[in-house]
């Protein structure tokens, strides 16, 4: 396919997408959020263990997500912003991914994990309108089980489960947190999972989550996993009346996984042990290994109680088009560039 | 043999799994929020056909499925196998009937045929797309009889029968799909 035909059958899409990226401002500012900017090339490009940065010269990276920077706003006296921004990830190359792609992402100072939930009902329901598919959108076959229904209402309020409830739902076994790896690894057995013998606790997690749980999430309405098992949540709160939990959940729709939130933990010397807990991980795995971000740190100590959140802008767009491939509403896919 | 890990996973890639040889049909790159990077993997098995899907972590080992196909030409039948002929090597191996299966009404004698062997062992063959035989025996359609999407069965040498068109006559040649057992069109009258 030539270019000119590539971008003509990607056109409707594209329209698409910059409504829908217009209804997201206009709900952020109709919430009275600030609209910030922060660098693309930092030297903490983030901890996690499973993500890898892109060298950006100099000792710098690029953002693998604003998160770092945006926290210091809100410690800095900002207590409600968001930012519509480029990030980039090494090795991340599939129908639902591309190393550059855009995120939206926010945060309330002051606020819950429910007015999280809820932002993310009503920036659905715009998008959804935005591109004329309300309420419901195409579910295309890639993107659903067997048998499931082509289509989904996006109409809230959408479904809240937790981990636990859905581990017990969907593999009959019960995750609380606290598990050795030896512990996980026969709980994968009992579910029917194969996992290699010195599998680590979140890849054994992943793997019984992939096989016997993703493909139930968002089918028959979107779906919010809620209390993720303590191990899983790097930069989020303990729940102060569950400490084997932490405040996060993520959203599912139509076989998309569209958005990440926590509460954020603001606890400087409990950040910085679990920093350096991330690093020997990368560093034992075999990945390079980030400064740890100092000037993040020293920021916690400043943060009120916060919930932030990092949703796909793209997935957004496939969500309310029924596109099967992310190119479908990119441009330039990386591989076109 | 050196193992694979999930970056050389391609289609047609063969691989052991739980003890048996598989093919993979598709693959893609999934990573799930905040976790590591998986291969979703469906994979054909290749002694029964059965298809399964795995969800592969980046960087798991998997060993190659020790499988090689040959072209082979089916010789006779002899008791209860089938003996087939290298057609490089001239080696003979025999097959028995249920490794076969189904697949011996629609393969006649001289036919050439893929062999997939396991372990050095035969574990079944692929027959061409279509095959082309002679009618052996069929009534006679009635002048007249029109109606379309009317059948009637003939034999072949292999001793299936297929459903054919009533114009079709002992004698005339026709083309037969090997995976659906239909009827295709008529090549050659009688």
């Amino acid at each position: 396919m030539s270019e000119q035909e590539r971008l003509a059958a990607r056109t409707p899409a594209l329209r698409a997408r910059a409504a829908v990226t217009r209804a997201v401002r206009d709900y952020f500012q109709g919430q009275d959020f600030l609209e910030v900017e922060t660098p693309a090339r930092v030297f903490s490009p983030g901890q996690e263990v499973h993500l890898e940065a892109i060298p950006a010269g100099s000792g710098r990276h690029l953002i693998t997500s604003p998160e770092y920077h945006m926290k210091r706003l809100v410690a800095g006296g900002l207590p409600r912003i968001v930012q519509f921004c480029r990030c980039y990830r090494a090795e991340e190359d599939g129908p639902h991914h591309q190393p550059e792609f855009t995120m939206v992402e926010w945060y309330r100072a002051g606020g819950t994990l429910d007015d999280l939930m809820r932002d993310c009902e009503s920036i659905t329901e715009a998008a959804a309108r935005a591109a004329g598919g309300w309420p419901r959108v195409p579910v295309p076959a890639s993107r659903r089980a067997e048998h499931a229904s082509d289509t989904l209402s996006l109409e809230g309020p959408f479904e809240r489960a937790t981990v636990r409830e859905l581990f017990r739902r969907h593999a009959g076994v019960d995750v609380r947190g606290d598990e050795s790896e030896f512990e996980m690894r026969s709980l994968a057995a009992a579910a029917g999972c194969q996992v290699a013998s010195d599998a680590a606790w979140d890849d054994v997690f992943y793997q019984v989550f992939l096989d016997r749980i993703e493909s139930h999430l968002g089918c028959g309405r979107p779906s919010f996993v809620l209390d993720w098992p303590a191990p899983l949540g790097a930069l989020a709160r303990r729940k102060p009346d569950d400490p084997l939990t932490v405040e996060r959940f993520e959203l599912y729709a139509g076989g998309l996984e569209l958005a990440n939130a926590f509460g954020e933990l603001t606890d400087p010397a409990e950040q910085r042990s679990r920093f350096v807990e991330e690093a020997a991980v990368r560093a034992k795995r075999g990945r390079a290994v980030y400064p740890i971000d100092e000037k993040l740190c020293k920021a916690l100590a400043h943060m009120p109680p916060t919930c932030g959140i990092a949703l796909g802008l793209d997935r957004l767009v496939m969500l309310v088009t029924g596109a099967s491939n992310i190119r479908e509403v990119m441009a330039f896919a990386h591989d076109e560039a | 043999m050196a193992s694979y890990d999930t970056s050389d996973i391609r289609k047609g890639l063969k691989v052991m799994l739980d003890g048996n040889p598989f093919t993979v049909v598709e693959f893609q790159f999934i990573k799930p929020g905040k976790g590591a990077a998986f291969t979703r993997t469906k994979l054909k098995n290749l002694l029964n056909g059965g298809v399964i899907e795995r969800n592969l972590r980046s960087g798991e080992k998997l060993e190659p499925a020790n499988v090689e196909t040959k072209s082979m030409q089916y010789l006779y039948k002899e008791g209860d196998s089938f003996v087939f002929m290298d057609t490089t090597t001239y080696d003979q191996v025999h097959i028995p009937d249920e490794t076969i299966g189904d697949d011996a009404n629609f393969m006649p004698e001289q036919i050439v045929v893929e062999v997939l062997f396991f372990n050095d062992r035969a574990v079944g063959v692929t027959l061409p797309n279509f095959i082309e035989q002679k009618v052996l025996q069929t009534d006679p359609g009635f002048r007249g009889d029109t109606a379309t999407g009317v059948t009637k069965p003939a034999h072949i040498s292999t001793g299936a029968s297929v459903s054919v068109p009533l114009f079709i006559n002992e004698g005339d040649t026709i083309k037969i799909d090997t995976r659906s057992g239909e009827y295709i069109e008529r090549v050659a009258r009688a």
